[in-house]
């Protein structure tokens, strides 16, 4: 795939415009995963924009990321940070054609302190 | 039949790129009356007028059509040049080929065959044309400023000096407005009521000035060079003239709990009380709020007190009626309030401040006196961190979507006075951009960070979360080094953004002046007459118009009062022709246009008429005032007999254009 029809990919999952983002960084500020990820929500949302998809792809970032929206409640923009990453992990396993476990796998490697969120989005993580 | 002449403009590109303007010349050379046709590169160029004025004379025209930009634009610009040629200039008629069609169209054929259609229409009008003579109306050589903060001191101390008489409305008990809360002003750092109260004593003693402290405007009629406004006097249960501003009330009173409001509530003041020392007039107001002898009768104790006897509880509002010539708006501003900003904590933290709050705590007639200490715990704070753009730039619904313009600067001024007062205190500054635009802003700017040493850093905050030793955990990002901050602060200053007051919108509405989706006054030209509303009359003044510092609002005022002192230095002001007129015999005398008309300029009398069989009869009839009249038409719509037309706008006329239109 092209360079250009990743980022439309992206973009058209996502359905957000990241033309919006004036580079204020609140999503980053407000992230609980922050020094989990490889590259931060607003950096996500750069790379996005600008094309930049490859390392997005086969960076360990999109597994960290809690899908707890904080950085879409708190974006002045309306942005949706959140909805990229989540997009960008959807285009992974959507481009593999595969699961990387099978649902069945999961019960026994949920931790009961687990966030309730987390668990849901490993639901929807690991289901497709 | 007339002879008529059309003028087509190219506008340079504006017109000319999308439209073929020598094609709409050619095709509206066959339409009746017209005797000439051409097209011209600027007609609104002193060669363009010289055109449409040698055509006039060489082919005797008596109407014409300039086919051009919006009327709004350079409908006068034409009158005048066919007036000088020896026509009415109400002769001259404009098919707008720009902003109607050249600036909205892309395609040049279909561009083109609208131009012509409204050329057309353009020329049916102009054959029922009639000659039409402007009358004039008398000038009031007064003015109105409603709203007492700098913009409207100094718009009214700029008119009295011109020599005219000028009132001004204040809803508070003394006028100053934000200014008077305010410590330092950037970029020089001089003290605001420093500068201020010389000039609100200024006004206070000024003849030509008088002062409605305490008072609203509640009803505006008229037009401009007439307005009649009814101001509401709130009762403030203290005779004005009697009062000394002694104060002794303000100290004796018993009820000490009501929130200061010049203090940003961080401290109490009485039920009685002067805002401020500076206050002008120097009188004092009872909160029928809290009185406890307004709220149950018992109390008394300032009536007591009061040594000159100026204390009245039976006081009421009372409404005053005043005429003026102009009104100037200057209704200024408020910060936002942060209710929607759970994030940074404002509303669980009493150290979590705005940056008016931190004004109020760094001003030596502030709760503190002018010492910089933490609102929960008096101490004083070592570690400060300031947010900037707190509901500014914001698209998600719960801020404004503008940029307040001011919080870079005034933040950047707390940020230096706390370095140059407490060198131990931390200070840091969390901003999306810098935006310094003014003289000798952004040399200010550069000077708290490079003398002063404030940290600047480029990101937002995303958290602020209260801890249980006192202090504040900031989340925050730092854009340029990549990393998340954790900072433990004492105290959490936000730049809230900023919105126009909330008394604007009824005002605008009474004033029939327009306002954008922020509620912010719209000027009638955003570059050439940006202190005037569309609406003739209404001007414009400090932040009720947009975000603006003191410095700008200063200009826009006295800009404002130069406006107001061009109108009221004439003394008559040419009408606009174009005015209502009914037909008595066919006015059926149903009242339905008296009823509709917004400037009560129809009224009904009883005329003789003779009928058909040479008897008289007695038939109640409109007439209309041409002075009052606005030619806004709602009469001429809501006649159910056709006896209302508007001159210039007659229904023969708008249907002649209709059926030009549908030919």
């Amino acid at each position: 795939m092209q360079k250009q029809d990743k980022q439309e990919l992206i973009l058209r999952i996502s359905g957000v415009n990241a033309r919006k983002c004036m580079r204020c960084g609140k999503c980053s500020a407000t992230c609980p995963a922050y020094d989990e990820m490889e590259y931060h929500p607003h950096q996500f949302v750069y790379m996005v924009e600008s094309g930049n998809i490859e390392p997005l792809l086969s960076s360990d970032s999109i597994y960290k990321c809690l899908t707890c929206f904080a950085c879409v409640e708190r974006c002045p923009r309306d942005v949706q940070p959140a909805k990229l990453i989540e997009a960008v992990r959807l285009a992974v396993i959507r481009e593999q054609d595969k699961n990387h476990m099978k649902k069945g796998d999961l019960p026994e490697l949920l931790d009961e302190d687990l966030p309730q969120q987390a668990i849901v989005s490993a639901f929807r993580k690991y289901t497709k | 039949m007339q002879k008529i002449g059309v003028f087509v403009c190219h506008c340079g590109t504006n017109i000319a790129a999308t439209v073929d303007v020598k094609a709409v010349a050619e095709a509206l050379k066959g339409e009746p009356g017209v005797v000439f046709s051409t097209d011209y590169q600027y007609m609104c160029s002193e060669a363009g007028q010289n055109l449409i004025k040698n055509s006039i004379k060489e082919y005797g025209l008596t109407g014409v059509v300039v086919c051009s930009c919006s009327p709004r634009m350079h409908e006068q610009t034409f009158r005048k040049a066919a007036q000088s040629a020896g026509i009415n200039p109400y002769m001259v008629e404009i098919a707008n080929i720009r902003e109607q069609c050249s600036w909205i169209h892309k395609d040049i054929w279909s561009a083109t065959e609208k131009a012509i259609i409204l050329g057309k229409a353009a020329v049916a009008k102009v054959q029922l044309n009639a000659p039409l003579t402007a009358g004039e109306s008398p000038v009031v050589k007064r003015a109105l400023v409603i709203g007492g903060g700098i913009a409207g001191i100094q718009t009214a101390l700029d008119i009295a000096e011109a020599g005219f008489e000028v009132d001004i409305v204040e809803k508070q008990p003394t006028i100053g407005g934000k200014m008077t809360q305010i410590d330092k002003t950037f970029p020089t750092l001089d003290c605001a009521a420093c500068i201020l109260t010389p000039k609100m004593v200024d006004c206070a003693q000024n003849e030509k000035i008088k002062i409605y402290s305490y008072s609203e405007v509640a009803d505006v009629k008229g037009f401009v060079g007439n307005f009649t406004v009814k101001i509401k006097k709130k009762a403030r249960y203290v005779d004005e003239d009697k009062c000394t501003g002694c104060g002794i009330c303000t100290e004796k009173c018993p009820v000490k709990n009501v929130p200061n409001e010049f203090n940003m509530g961080m401290d109490n003041r009485r039920a009685i009380y002067i805002p401020f020392a500076q206050a002008v007039p120097k009188v004092a107001t009872i909160d029928a709020n809290y009185c406890n002898m307004l709220k149950n009768g018992k109390c008394g104790v300032c009536s007591k007190f009061c040594t000159v006897g100026a204390i009245d509880y039976k006081q009421q509002d009372t409404i005053v009626e005043e005429k003026y010539g102009a009104i100037v708006v200057a209704t200024g501003f408020n910060p936002i309030k942060l209710d929607d900003f759970d994030e940074f904590a404002y509303s669980q933290s009493k150290d979590v401040i705005t940056s008016l709050e931190f004004e109020r705590l760094t001003n030596a007639a502030g709760p503190t006196s002018g010492t910089l200490l933490r609102p929960s715990d008096g101490k004083h704070p070592h570690t400060i961190v300031f947010v900037q753009c707190v509901g500014s730039r914001d698209t998600s619904g719960c801020g404004k979507t503008y940029c307040s313009k001011i919080c870079c600067m005034y933040t950047a001024k707390h940020a230096m006075l706390t370095r140059e007062k407490y060198p131990d205190t931390d200070v840091y500054v969390f901003y999306i951009d810098v935006r310094t635009p003014g003289k000798n802003f952004d040399e200010f700017y550069r000077r708290a960070v490079e003398e002063y040493g404030v940290h600047y850093i480029k990101g937002m905050v995303g958290k602020v979360v209260p801890r249980s030793d006192g202090t504040l955990m900031v989340q925050a990002s730092d854009l340029l080094s990549n990393e998340q901050l954790h900072i433990n602060a004492d105290l959490v200053v936000l730049a809230a953004a900023i919105e126009p007051d909330k008394s604007a919108r009824s005002l605008a509405t009474m004033l029939t002046a327009s306002m954008d989706t922020n509620d912010f006054f719209t000027e009638a030209h955003p570059k050439l007459r940006p202190v005037e509303s569309p609406t003739a009359g209404i001007f414009l003044s400090g932040v009720c118009q947009g975000p603006k510092d003191i410095p700008e609002t200063v200009s826009q005022a006295s800009a404002a009062a130069a406006k107001v002192i061009g109108l009221l230095a004439k003394d008559k002001l040419t009408c606009n022709p174009c005015v209502a007129q009914a037909n008595e015999l066919m006015c059926n005398g149903c009242s339905s246009c008296e009823k509709v008309c917004p400037y009560g300029a129809i009224t009904y009398s009883d005329k003789e008429f003779r009928m058909p069989d040479r008897t008289t009869a007695i038939r109640r009839v409109a007439s209309v005032n041409e002075a009052v009249c606005q030619g806004c038409g709602a009469c001429t719509v809501a006649c159910p007999s056709g006896a209302m037309d508007l001159k210039g706008f007659s229904n023969s006329q708008i249907m002649a254009e209709v059926d030009a239109i549908c030919k």
